[in-house]
């Protein structure tokens, strides 16, 4: 263990090194990584505001979905009243319709039935005229006892 | 054991000497007995002659070593540098991002221990840090391996060639002074002369009555003056006591190992039994210990870097500040 100038040797290249490093890495490197740094922090803060974004967006859609359902039950619902309403109304109308039709033809048959018992009379009260003729064989006036054969006419 | 004619003190001895290339002084009786006439630049040939040289003689070996590890650092940090600056969009990756990790974790560390200001410190524990750490890691390869192809390139079987340059106390001792230079440097610069006399005289003895006190100067001087030149000393005597010892044992295992193998090829079958255990016992403790050596590596390195940050520290802290 001898001291000798390689002492003043390696002082020379550690003071040579130093200086490189100080001069050419250090400044270059610290720089570079607090940038990227920065840049990470910024990307990860980025990521926070996107992940918050992205929740706020999903209960923004989560919200009109819901609401869209509202509406669309609230349609559904009156779509389902205006039909029952109109499968009344058509109801009403058709019974009215066919009270109608009923009683048309009610009347109808009347009328008709009406006629022909007026026509039976007539014909049953010229047949009665024409049968007492024959019985009585006389010609029965018929103005005098036009009278009676109205009677007996009407209680046919 | 580079051939049965060589005992293990031979061994040791080579293993322990530099390539030294220095003064020989006129009047010096060379290895082949001519003496010279004046002066010469040379290598030494023999640790006689290293003493002969005395000052004036380099370990081209110790200094080789040191600068190619610090060029290759150099490199590697300047290319590491440059590719952060270009790349802060993307993830740094391998080598890139071990070196960057290696700088945070000196930046804290400096940042944690050195509270004041100056741009030179961080720079010079990344520095300190991964330089002695490359030099200490140099201990891990084989010992025989480097000196084996050295003395082959050189074409010399008793070329010395040291590979550990921490192993020498030229280079930890020039780091340790050169951190010792700056902090002088800053202990002047940060607390002025009168600033820096009063720190060295009137600690740790200190009175209100001023005789009693002149008493105390002297004393206060003469332990404060200790106290400041132990720092160097023990900074670069450390690192390379500690460096020196695990070589030390790495040569002592592998003289146990390459023994083994000479007694268990005697021929003799206990002799060839118990040989083989050295051998094969020899090997597993290079192991081990080199194992371990990782963290004896690492830690002097880290005490290095640390003590001398805060001997930094310690010379810009003005006295007023840490009553």
């Amino acid at each position: 263990m001898n001291i000798t100038a390689t002492l003043i040797g390696q002082m020379l290249f550690f003071v040579v090194f130093v200086w490189f490093t100080m001069k050419f890495v250090w400044p270059l490197i610290t720089t570079a990584m607090a940038e990227r740094q920065k840049k990470i922090a910024d990307g990860l803060a980025a990521a926070d505001r996107a992940a918050k974004d992205l929740e706020l967006a999903q209960d923004k859609a989560t919200a009109a979905l819901r609401e869209a359902k509202e509406e669309a039950g609230k349609i559904i619902e009156l779509a389902n009243k205006r039909a029952a309403e109109i499968v009344d109304e058509a109801k009403q109308q058709a019974r009215a319709e066919g009270d109608r039709i009923l009683a048309a033809a009610k009347a109808e048959v009347d009328q008709e039935a009406h006629r022909a018992r007026e026509q039976l009379r007539k014909q049953v009260s010229a047949l009665a005229v024409a049968g007492a003729e024959k019985i009585l064989a006389k010609s029965v006036d018929q103005k005098a006892h036009s009278d009676l054969l109205e009677k007996l006419a009407a209680e046919l | 054991m580079a051939s049965g004619t060589i005992t293990s003190t031979e061994y040791i001895q080579h293993h322990l000497t530099n390539l030294v290339y220095g003064k020989l002084p006129a009047g010096h009786v060379g290895h082949d007995g001519v003496m010279l006439t004046q002066d010469t630049w040379t290598f030494a040939h023999s640790s006689q002659e290293i003493a002969a040289m005395g000052f004036w003689a380099f370990q081209v070996d110790s200094l080789g070593w040191a600068l190619a590890l610090a060029i290759l650092l150099g490199t590697a940090f300047r290319w590491a540098a440059v590719k952060a600056s270009q790349t802060t969009a993307s993830a740094p990756s391998g080598l890139a991002n071990f070196l960057e990790m290696a700088i945070e974790f000196i930046d804290n560390q400096v940042k944690d221990t050195f509270q004041h200001k100056n741009p030179i410190v961080a720079p010079i524990a990344l520095t300190l840090f991964t330089w002695i750490f490359l030099m200490n890691t140099m201990d891990l390869l084989p010992i025989d391996v480097v000196p084996k192809i050295a003395a082959a390139v050189a074409g010399n079987d008793h070329l010395f060639f040291k590979v550990v340059p921490t192993t020498d106390p030229n280079i930890t001792l020039g780091m340790a002074l050169a951190v010792f230079l700056l902090v002088l440097w800053y202990s002047f610069t940060r607390k002025g002369l009168v600033g820096f006399i009063k720190e060295l005289t009137l600690h740790p003895f200190s009175a209100k009555n001023p005789v009693v006190q002149a008493i105390f100067i002297p004393v206060n001087l003469a332990l404060e003056l200790v106290n400041l030149l132990a720092k160097p000393i023990s900074l670069g005597l450390r690192l390379f006591g500690n460096m020196y010892a695990g070589e030390m044992i790495f040569i002592l295992i592998a003289l146990m190992y390459s023994g083994g193998w000479l007694i268990a090829t005697a021929g003799d079958f206990f002799a060839g039994l118990g040989g083989t255990l050295m051998f094969v016992g020899g090997g597993l403790l290079q192991f081990v210990w080199a194992v371990f050596h990782i963290l004896v590596i690492t830690l002097q390195a880290f005490i290095f870097t640390i003590l001398t940050v805060v001997y930094l520290s310690m010379a810009h802290d003005v006295a007023d500040e840490h009553h």
